[in-house]
C-alpha cells in the first residue's frame, strides 16, 4: 500500500498524518471496491443482455424488498463505520495538549506574521522544535485566509473577528510548506510560508539569535532574499512594472510625488519610514494598503532592504 | 412523422416565439439560451485550464485569472446547471408526460424565461462593470470590499432566483392538477417524481439565497454591519446562509439528472424500472435531508466541532438514497434487452462518473479526512464529477433522448457515439489528475502553483481539449440534423410514457385528444401487444 500512499498523499510530518493516511487509504480501497463492483456489473449486463432482436422478451421482476433492504443497510453500516472512525480521529486531535508551545499568527493580504512568546517576530517563516506540540493561535487583519500544512494533514480558516487554533506535533525535521487555502484575492497563490522543524538545540539557538543568514549574509543579498520571503514581491516589482504598490526600481534618491501634493526625496530615512510606518506618507496614485513591518524586521534586515532597493537603480 | 403543422411551424416570426405561452417553445428558448451560457462558461473554463499549463503566468494576469474562474463558476452554476434540465427538458416533457395541454401557469412560465434572460444579462454586465473576482461563492468579507462587478453579479443571482422559483411553483401545480385521467401518483413516470422533488427545493431554498444576497448588497452599499467584522458583523454567518441554499442547490442540479436516468435506462433496457417506489421516495428523502447538511462545507471554517460532527453524520445519511438509486438502475438492466444508442451511452457514463463523484464524497463528508482535502483540487474534482459527470451528462442523455421529440429529426447516431466517447475520455483525463493533485495538497483558485504539480495540470488541460472536441462534434451533428426535413417517428426508442404517443414534433396542444392511461410508464410488454 505504500506506493498508493506516496502516489496520493504528500510526505508525513507527524504521527497524526500517518493515522490520517490509514483512514484515507481505507476509504480509497473501499471506494475502489464499490466502483469496480458497479462498473463490472454494468459492463457485464450490457454485454450479457445486449439486444439481439427487437422483440426479445425481458424479465418481469420489478421489485424486491429483500434486495432494497440489502443495498440500503449494507452501505448504511459502512458509512456509519467511517463516520465514527473519522469522528474519533477528529475529536482526538482537536484539543491541543496544555504544554503546547504557543505561536501567534496574523494573516493579512498576502503574508503570514508570527510572534513567539518571547517577542520574536517573523514573516512567512517559522521555526519550531521537533517532537514538541506547537499551537498556532490565529487571526486575520482583513479577509478570511486559511492556514494549510499538507504534511500535517491540517487546515484551519483564519478569521477577522475571532481566534482560531491549529496544533500539531512535528516528527520529522526539515521544511514543511504552509499555504493559504481560502481564496483571498490577487496574490492568494503567493501567500506561502515555510515551517522549519529543527532539532531542539538548533531551535533554541535560532530563537535567541535569529537566522544565521540574518547575521552573516552580505546586506544586498539578504535584502533580496527578504524582498521575496517577506512578501514585498507580491505588491512591488523590481523591473518597473506597476503592481498594487509602486515598483521599487529607480526609487532610491529619486523624487517621489505624494498623495498630499508634496514631493520628497527617497533617501534611506524615507525608505525606512515606508517600511515601518507605511501610512505616514502615501505615494500619489496608490491605495494605503501596505501593511506595517514594525517589529517584524530586525535592524540589520531593514538596512539590508534599503541596500537592496538602492541597488535597483 | 409530422404531417400538417406542429408547434414549431404553427405560427412564425420572432414575436410568435418571444411572446409564446407554449411550454414546448419556452423549453426550446431555454434550451438555446442555456446552450449559449454553457458555451460561454466552457470558454472561460478552457482559458483557466490554458493559464494553468505553467506554474507562473501563461496567458493572463492574476486578476484576469481570478475573474475567469469566478465567471466560469457563476455562469455554470446560475445560468447552466440550476435551470438546465428542469427549464428545458422539464418544461418540454413534463406536461406531455402528464397528458396535459400545457403547464398550470403558462404566463408565469414565460415570465420565468424573461427573468432568466434579464438575470443573465446582468451577470454578463458585471464583466464590464469592473469585473468580479470573488469566486462564485461571494464569501464575506472579501466580497463586501471587492470591486465594482460584485453588485451586478449578486443582483443577477438574485433575479435568477425568481426564475427558478417560478418554474418550481409551476411544476408543483402542474403535477398536482393536470395529470391525465387515470394517471395516479404511482403511475407517473419517475422523471415527474424527480421534477416534483426538485421543484420543492427550488421553492423552499431559493428565497434564502435571495435574502442572503440582499443582505450582502446592503452590506456593500450601506455598511449595515451584518457580515463585515470591522462593522461588528460575522463573516461566518454569510457562509451559513450561503450554504443553507447552496447545498440544497446541488440537489436542484442532480435530482433532475437522476430523473432522466430513470427514464433512459428502462427504455433502452426494455424493462420495467426496478424499485419504482424506492426511487421515487429516495428523491423525496434527498430533498428533505439535503436541507440539513450545509455545514459540511464549513468543517474548517471555525464552526464548533459538535456542529461539524452532526453535519458529518447527516451528510453520510443523505448519501444512502443516491446509492439506492444506483443499485436500482443496475437492477433494471438485469435480464433486460439492452441497446447502446447515444442516450444509453450517456446513461452508462453517468453511472460510472456519478459513482466516482459519490464515492469521493465519502472522503469529504468524513470530518477528519475533509480537513486536509477542503479547498483543494480534490474538492474541485469531486464536484465536477457530480455536476458534470452527473448533471451535464444526464442533460446530454436527455437531449439525445428527446431530441427527436423536440425537433422532429434524428441526429447522426455514429457521430453521437464518437462524441459521447470523447466527452467521457476527455472528462476523466481532465479531472482524475485533479483528485491526485488535491490530495497531495494543491489548493484551489491558485494562479501560481508549486512546480511539482505541473505534469498533472498539463494532463488536465489536455483533457479539457479532448472534452472541448467532443462538444464541438456534438454541436456539429445536432445542427446538421436541424437542416434535414422531419424524419423522426413518433416513438423512435420504444418508450412507454405518454410523450411518445403524440407526433414528433407534437402539435401545439400536445395531443389530438386527451390520452387515456392504459398502461404503466415502463410497461413495454403492453406496448408490444398494442402494436
Ligand atoms: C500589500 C501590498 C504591499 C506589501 C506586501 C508591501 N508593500 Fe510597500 N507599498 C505598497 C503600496 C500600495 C505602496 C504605495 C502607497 C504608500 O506609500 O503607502 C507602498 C510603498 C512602498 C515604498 C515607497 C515606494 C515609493 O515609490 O515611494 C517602499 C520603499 C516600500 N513600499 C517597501 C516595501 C517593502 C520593503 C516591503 C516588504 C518588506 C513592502 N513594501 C511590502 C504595498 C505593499
Ligand atoms: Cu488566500
Ligand atoms: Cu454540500
Amino acid at each position: 500500500m505504500n506506493w498508493l500512499r506516496s502516489l496520493l498523499l504528500p510526505a508525513q510530518g507527524s504521527a497524526y498524518a500517518s493515522e490520517y493516511d490509514t483512514l484515507f487509504l481505507f476509504i480509497t480501497l473501499l471506494s475502489a471496491f464499490f466502483f469496480l463492483l458497479i462498473a463490472a456489473t454494468a459492463g457485464w449486463f450490457v454485454w450479457r443482455y445486449r439486444r439481439a432482436r427487437e422483440q426479445a422478451p425481458t424479465s418481469m421482476v420489478t421489485q424486491s424488498l429483500a434486495l432494497e433492504l440489502t443495498w440500503t443497510l449494507i452501505p448504511l453500516a459502512i458509512v456509519m463505520g467511517i463516520f465514527f472512525w473519522s469522528l474519533n480521529q477528529y475529536v482526538g486531535a482537536s484539543v491541543a495538549p496544555g504544554d503546547a508551545m504557543e505561536i501567534q499568527v496574523t494573516a493579512k493580504k498576502w503574508l503570514w506574521a508570527f510572534e513567539y512568546q518571547n517577542g520574536t517576530r517573523t514573516v512567512n517563516e517559522v521555526h519550531i522544535p521537533v517532537g514538541k506540540p506547537v499551537k498556532f493561535v490565529m487571526s486575520s487583519e482583513d479577509v478570511i485566509h486559511s492556514f494549510f500544512v499538507p504534511s500535517m494533514r491540517l487546515k484551519q480558516d483564519v478569521l477577522p473577528n475571532r481566534y482560531t487554533e491549529l496544533w500539531f506535533t512535528p516528527t520529522t525535521t526539515g521544511m514543511h510548506t504552509l499555504l493559504c487555502a481560502e481564496y483571498c484575492g490577487r496574490s492568494h497563490s503567493d501567500m506561502l510560508g515555510k515551517i522549519w522543524v529543527d532539532d531542539d538545540a538548533t531551535f533554541q539557538k535560532w530563537l535567541e539569535e535569529g537566522d544565521e543568514s540574518t547575521r552573516t549574509m552580505p546586506l544586498k543579498e539578504l535584502g533580496k532574499m527578504l524582498y521575496e520571503s517577506r512578501g514585498c514581491s507580491t505588491c512591488h516589482s523590481i523591473d518597473g512594472t506597476r503592481g498594487d504598490g509602486p515598483s521599487l526600481r529607480n526609487v532610491f534618491a529619486h523624487d517621489i510625488k505624494l498623495a498630499d501634493g508634496k514631493t520628497v526625496i527617497a533617501d534611506a530615512n524615507y525608505i525606512r519610514e515606508s517600511i515601518l510606518e507605511p501610512q505616514a506618507k502615501i505615494v500619489l496614485g496608490y491605495e494605503p494598503i501596505m501593511p506595517t513591518f514594525q517589529g517584524l524586521l530586525r535592524e540589520r534586515e531593514i538596512l539590508a532592504l534599503i541596500e537592496f532597493i538602492r541597488s535597483l537603480n | 412523422m409530422a404531417e400538417g403543422t406542429n408547434y414549431l411551424t404553427e405560427t412564425r416570426g420572432l414575436k410568435s416565439w418571444l411572446f409564446t405561452v407554449d411550454h414546448k417553445r419556452i423549453g426550446v428558448m431555454y434550451f438555446w439560451s442555456i446552450m449559449t451560457a454553457l458555451f460561454l462558461g466552457g470558454v472561460f473554463a478552457m482559458l483557466v485550464r490554458i493559464e494553468l499549463l505553467t506554474p507562473r503566468q501563461t496567458i493572463m494576469s492574476a486578476e484576469t485569472y481570478n475573474r475567469m474562474f469566478t465567471l466560469h463558476g457563476a455562469v455554470m452554476v446560475f445560468l447552466v446547471l440550476i435551470p438546465s434540465i428542469a427549464a428545458t427538458l422539464g418544461n418540454f416533457v413534463l406536461p406531455l408526460m402528464l397528458g396535459a395541454k400545457d403547464v398550470a401557469f403558462p404566463r408565469l412560465n414565460l415570465a420565468s424565461y424573461w427573468i432568466y434572460v434579464a438575470g443573465a444579462l446582468f451577470g454578463l454586465y458585471s464583466m464590464i462593470a469592473g469585473g468580479i473576482e470573488t469566486g462564485w461563492t461571494f464569501y464575506t468579507p472579501y466580497s463586501t470590499s471587492a470591486g465594482g462587478g460584485v453588485t451586478p453579479m449578486v443582483l443577477a443571482a438574485f433575479i435568477l432566483g425568481f426564475s427558478s422559483i417560478f418554474t418550481g411553483i409551476n411544476f408543483i401545480a402542474t403535477i398536482h392538477k393536470l395529470r391525465a385521467p387515470g394517471l395516479t401518483w404511482f403511475k407517473m413516470p419517475l422523471f415527474v417524481w424527480g421534477m416534483y422533488a426538485t421543484s420543492i427545493i427550488q421553492v423552499l431554498a431559493t428565497p434564502i439565497l435571495g435574502i442572503t444576497l440582499i443582505l450582502l448588497l446592503m452590506e456593500r452599499m450601506f455598511q449595515i454591519g451584518i457580515f463585515d467584522a470591522r462593522l461588528g458583523g460575522d463573516p461566518l454567518l454569510f457562509q451559513h446562509f450561503f450554504w443553507f441554499y447552496s447545498h440544497p442547490v446541488v440537489y436542484i442540479m442532480i435530482l433532475p439528472g437522476m430523473a432522466i436516468m430513470s427514464e433512459v435506462i428502462p427504455v433502452f433496457s426494455r424493462k420495467t424500472i426496478f424499485g419504482y417506489k424506492a426511487i421515487a421516495f429516495s428523491s423525496i428523502a434527498i430533498a428533505v435531508v439535503g436541507f440539513f447538511v450545509w455545514g459540511h462545507h464549513m468543517f474548517v471554517s471555525g464552526q464548533s466541532p459538535l456542529a461539524g460532527a452532526i453535519f458529518s453524520f447527516l451528510t453520510f445519511l443523505v448519501a444512502i438514497p443516491s446509492a439506492i438509486k444506483v443499485f436500482n438502475w443496475l437492477a433494471t438492466m438485469y435480464k433486460g434487452s439492452i441497446s447502446l444508442e447515444a442516450p444509453m451511452l450517456y446513461a452508462i457514463s453517468f453511472l460510472l462518473l456519478f459513482a466516482i463523484g459519490g464515492l469521493t464524497g465519502l472522503f469529504l463528508g468524513s470530518i477528519a479526512t475533509d480537513v486536509h482535502l477542503h479547498d483543494t483540487y480534490f474538492v474541485v474534482a469531486h464536484f465536477h464529477f457530480v455536476m458534470f459527470g452527473g448533471t451535464v451528462i444526464a442533460f446530454l442523455a436527455g437531449i439525445h433522448y428527446w431530441w427527436p421529440k423536440m425537433f422532429g429529426r434524428m441526429y447522426s447516431e455514429k457521430w453521437a457515439r464518437v462524441s459521447a466517447v470523447l466527452v467521457f475520455v476527455g472528462f476523466n483525463l481532465t479531472f482524475i489528475p485533479q483528485f491526485i493533485m488535491g490530495s497531495r495538497g494543491m489548493p484551489r483558485r491558485y494562479y501560481n502553483y508549486l512546480p511539482q504539480f505541473q505534469p498533472m495540470h498539463v494532463a488536465s488541460t489536455i483533457g479539457s481539449w479532448v472534452l472541448g472536441l467532443g462538444f464541438l462534434i456534438m454541436a456539429g451533428y445536432l445542427f446538421a440534423s436541424l437542416r434535414k426535413p422531419y424524419d423522426a417517428p413518433s416513438n423512435p426508442w420504444g418508450g412507454a410514457t405518454l410523450e411518445w404517443e403524440t407526433a414528433s414534433p407534437p402539435i401545439t396542444h400536445n395531443f389530438e385528444t386527451t390520452p387515456a392511461v392504459t398502461h404503466g410508464p415502463y410497461d413495454y410488454a403492453a406496448l408490444r401487444s398494442d402494436a
